[in-house]
C-alpha cells in the first residue's frame, strides 16, 4: 500500500514537470561523466607516475671525439682513468641502486633500434658519434637526483648529466592540468545540478501544494509527506547516473585506451578502477539529489 | 476535549492580539457555534487547535494533550484525531469522490482492505451514494462539501472542526450539511462549527460562543446567533 501510493505520486510529479526533470537527469549524467573522467585521469597519471618512479634514471653521458659539453671540448675522448675514477665517484656516493655502463657499441645498437623507422638519421650518424654512458638507478629517486648529479657534473670526460625525472615532468604536469580542468568543470556542474534539484523540488512542491497541504490537514507524518519528493530527486540522480555510467564506459574504452596505444606503456586501467569510479559516482550523484531535495522540502514543506 | 486556558495570540506585526485571554471548555460529544464578525478570531482558534500556530502565552490541551509539549513530529497524529472541513471545499480536482475520501487514509498508511471498507460507509453516511466516481467539477457545491466532510470523518476524528462550511452554499442545500454534520455529531464526535450564518445557529439550538475582537463576549448553551445585543 505504503510503496505503491508513494511511487505512484512519485510518477505523477516526474510527469508533471517533465521538462525540469529531463534537464536535471542530463546536467546530473553530464556532470556525473565529467567528474568520473576527472577520477579517471587521476588514475591512469597516479599508475604511469608509479610505472615510471621504478624505471627512471640518471645518465651520464660520456665525452665522445665529437662531443661538446662539460669538458669534452677541451679534453676529447674520455679515458679509461677517467671513466674509472666516474664510477668510483658515483658509488661512493651510497645513493644508487644500480651502476650499469653502457659502451659506445651496445648504445650504438640501441639507437639504432630506436630509430630503426628513421633511416636518414641513422645513415648519417657513426658509431663514433653515440656516447658510452652510465645508466643509474637511484634509490630515492627525486631526492637523491641533485646529490648525485652535482658530484659528477663536470668531471673530467663527463659530457652531460640527463634526469629523466625531469623530462617526465612537463608530461606529468600536462596530465595534472587535464585532470584539474576536467574536475573543475565537474564541479561547476555539480553546482548546477544541486540547483536544478532544488528548483525541481521546489516547482514539485508548488505543483502539489493542494496535496500536500490536504495531506498536512489529515495528519500524514512528514515522512510520508516529504517522501514522494525525496524519491523523485533520487530517481532522477540514478537515471542520470546510469547515463553517466554509459559515458564512463565509452571514455575509458575509447579515449583512454586509444591514449594507451599513443604511450604503449602497459599500464591500463583495470575494469576494477572503472568499477570503482562508477559507484563513486553513484554515491555522489545519490548524495546530491538527495540531500538538495531533503533540504529544499525542509524549507518548502514545513508542518 | 477542547481546553483553552487564558490563551492570547498575537500575529507578528499586529498591535491588537487576535485572541485575547480565551478560556473556555468543549466536552467530549458536544455541538458549538463559534460566531463572531469576520476578524473576531474564529479562524485563530482554530488554527491553533490543529497546532497550526502556536498561542503567545496561554496553555490549550486537545484530546487531553498539553499542545506546548507536543513535538513538531507528533503533530501529524494529533491531527488524525482531529476532522477539518472548509469554506472552500478543498478537494483534489484530479481524483473522484472515493479516491479525495481514500486520499485521507492512504496517506496516513491505512490499509486497502480497511479503506475499501470505510469509504463506502462514509459515503453513504453523507448521503453521495452513488456518486462515488463524479469527479468535483461534476457535482454541486453542497456536494463537494459533503465529499470535504466525508474525508473529514472517513479516519472517525474525536473531534470535527468546520470553518464556515456553509458560507459558499446556499441555504436550502445548507440545511442538508448541517444534517450530516448532525448525524457525525451524534456518533460522539465534537463539532466546532464556525459560522456567520445566523439562520443556521438559531434553528439548531446548540451551544454559541461569541468571539467579538478576541474576547469571548459570549457563551451560552442551546444560543441563538445576535440574543446578547
Amino acid at each position: 500500500m505504503r510503496a505503491q501510493f508513494v511511487f505512484h505520486e512519485v510518477w505523477i510529479g516526474l510527469r508533471r514537470n517533465l521538462t525540469m526533470t529531463v534537464a536535471l537527469i542530463v546536467v546530473v549524467a553530464i556532470s556525473l561523466s565529467l567528474l568520473g573522467t576527472g577520477l579517471l585521469f587521476v588514475k591512469q597519471v597516479d599508475n604511469t607516475r608509479t610505472y615510471w618512479q621504478s624505471r627512471v634514471q640518471l645518465s651520464v653521458y660520456l665525452c665522445t671525439d665529437s662531443s661538446l659539453g662539460g669538458t669534452c671540448a677541451k679534453n676529447g675522448a674520455v679515458t679509461p682513468v677517467e671513466r674509472a675514477n666516474i664510477q668510483n665517484e658515483l658509488e661512493q656516493t651510497h645513493d644508487t641502486l644500480s651502476i650499469q655502463y653502457v659502451t659506445q657499441g651496445q648504445a650504438w645498437a640501441q639507437f639504432r633500434k630506436e630509430f630503426a623507422s628513421n633511416e636518414p638519421i641513422v645513415k648519417y650518424t657513426s658509431p663514433n658519434q653515440i656516447p658510452s654512458s652510465f645508466e643509474i638507478r637511484l634509490k630515492n629517486t627525486q631526492a637523491d637526483a641533485a646529490n648525485v648529479t652535482s658530484v659528477i657534473d663536470g668531471a673530467p670526460g663527463v659530457s652531460e648529466v640527463v634526469n629523466d625525472a625531469s623530462i617526465l615532468d612537463q608530461f606529468y604536469r600536462l596530465l595534472d592540468e587535464a585532470r584539474t580542468a576536467v574536475v573543475v568543470t565537474a564541479i561547476f556542474l555539480l553546482v548546477a545540478a544541486i540547483l536544478l534539484v532544488a528548483n525541481t523540488i521546489r516547482l514539485s512542491a508548488f505543483n502539489r501544494r493542494r496535496e500536500t497541504s490536504i495531506m498536512r490537514l489529515v495528519g500524514a507524518s512528514n515522512f510520508y509527506v516529504q517522501l514522494p519528493f525525496l524519491v523523485e530527486g533520487m530517481i532522477a540522480g540514478l537515471i542520470g547516473w546510469l547515463i553517466a555510467t554509459g559515458l564512463l564506459i565509452g571514455v575509458k574504452s575509447l579515449l583512454l585506451s586509444s591514449l594507451q596505444s599513443v604511450f604503449p606503456y602497459g599500464v591500463e586501467l583495470s575494469t576494477a578502477d572503472l568499477v570503482e569510479v562508477i559507484i563513486v559516482a553513484m554515491i555522489t550523484g545519490l548524495l546530491i539529489c538527495g540531500s538538495t531535495s531533503f533540504l529544499t522540502l525542509r524549507r518548502y514543506l514545513r508542518v | 476535549m477542547i481546553h483553552f486556558d487564558n490563551v492570547t495570540k498575537t500575529y507578528a506585526n499586529q498591535g491588537r492580539p487576535a485572541l485575547e485571554s480565551v478560556s473556555l471548555d468543549v466536552e467530549k460529544g458536544e455541538f458549538v457555534f463559534l460566531v463572531g464578525p469576520s476578524g473576531s478570531g474564529k479562524s485563530t482558534f482554530l488554527r491553533l487547535v490543529l497546532k497550526e500556530e502556536r498561542p503567545t502565552s496561554g496553555r490549550i490541551h486537545v484530546a487531553g494533550r498539553d499542545l506546548a509539549r507536543l513535538t513538531n513530529w507528533k503533530v501529524p497524529h494529533l491531527r488524525r484525531r482531529i476532522g477539518c472541513v472548509f469554506q472552500d471545499f478543498r478537494l483534489l480536482p484530479n481524483k473522484n469522490v472515493y479516491q479525495n475520501i481514500a486520499f485521507a487514509l492512504e496517506v496516513i498508511g491505512k490499509p486497502r482492505r480497511f479503506i475499501k471498507k470505510v469509504v463506502p460507509e462514509v459515503i453513504d453516511l453523507v448521503g453521495l451514494e452513488g456518486k462515488r466516481d463524479r469527479m468535483p467539477d461534476e457535482l454541486s457545491g453542497g456536494e463537494q462539501q459533503r465529499v470535504a466532510m466525508a474525508r473529514a470523518f472517513v479516519n472517525r476524528p474525536m473531534i470535527l472542526l468546520a470553518d464556515e462550511p456553509t458560507g459558499n452554499i446556499d441555504p436550502a442545500t445548507s440545511i442538508g450539511i448541517m444534517k450530516v454534520l448532525d448525524r457525525i455529531n451524534r456518533t460522539g464526535t465534537t463539532v466546532v462549527m464556525a459560522t456567520h450564518d445566523a439562520a443556521i445557529v438559531d434553528s439548531m439550538r446548540k451551544r454559541v460562543i461569541e468571539l467579538e475582537y478576541g474576547k469571548v463576549v459570549r457563551d451560552q448553551s442551546r444560543g441563538v446567533y445576535g440574543q446578547a445585543y
